[in-house]
């Protein structure tokens, strides 16, 4: 990289329910990235759906732990809450289904593409959840693949 | 085509003194949904909009669109304002629906 490491780790907490706030980690991780010299799409690629995870923590998790490791060839992301966890995963990642509620839809969230949207713009993504105890996943861009 | 051009062209008005007023816009996208703004418009996009939040100036800045276009009179809500700013964000008001923004824009690009 740029400075010469081999890897930058950052970490962030999301708060529960704040939408103004949610949004910060992909903001901090575009800036640090471009500056850094990585390809516009990769970082694209990483701060969307970095962004996709921060609004869900938010949403639907009561908030959570972020922690993203970059290296030269990789830009990985885990993404791991206490939240009330998903019963059903893969109806949860089909596009256009969404259990938020109404007041977050009246803010323009809800679509149901933010799980979709996570899978579509990484190179790997995986996901567990387990009902009242959380979710946990990890992605990650490739940088050579961008 | 910059984005300055384009306000002039389309008699949009600047929201605050444009941040990037030599930024290029090269196609367009209208929609409110954020994450489907955000999966789906372009680097460079004027995107029609009456989203007017701190979460629609993410998205745009996430998405690498080159302004944001608030129609129907839509209100900035707020710290969108001072966001966007930050963030170097161009925003430009229009009291056109979405529909005739995206319209007028389309024209400008020869779309």
């Amino acid at each position: 990289m740029a400075n010469g490491e081999e890897k930058i780790v950052l970490q962030y907490q999301v708060p529960g329910d704040d939408f103004t706030r949610a949004g910060e980690a992909s903001a901090d991780l575009k800036a640090r990235l471009k500056r850094l010299g990585f390809p516009a799409a990769a970082v694209r690629k990483a701060a969307i759906s970095l962004y996709e995870g921060e609004i869900n923590l938010a949403i639907h998790a009561g908030g959570g732990e972020i922690r993203v490791e970059v290296t030269p060839e990789r830009i990985e992301m885990w993404l791991d809450d206490e939240g009330p966890g998903i019963p059903d995963i893969a109806l949860a990642m089909s596009e256009g289904y969404s259990t938020a509620p109404d007041e977050v839809r009246s803010l323009g969230f809800g679509a149901g593409m933010g799980l979709p949207n996570m899978k579509k713009y990484t190179d790997s993504f995986e996901i567990t959840s387990e009902v009242g105890r959380g979710t946990h996943i990890r992605m990650a861009v490739e940088i050579g693949r961008s | 085509m910059t984005v300055e051009e384009l306000s002039k062209a389309c008699g949009f008005i600047p929201a605050f003194p444009l941040p990037d007023p030599e930024r290029e816009v090269t196609c367009g996208f209208c929609g409110d949904l954020l994450s489907w703004a955000m999966g789906r418009a372009k680097e460079g996009s004027a995107w029609c909009t009456v989203m007017g939040s701190v979460n629609a100036v993410a998205v745009a800045s996430l998405a690498d669109a080159a302004v944001l276009v608030l129609c129907h009179e839509a209100a900035l809500m707020g710290d969108a304002a001072a966001r966007a700013q930050q963030q170097g964000i161009n925003i430009l008001r229009t009291d056109l629906p979405e529909f005739e923004a995206a319209a007028a824009v389309a024209k400008q690009l020869g779309i």
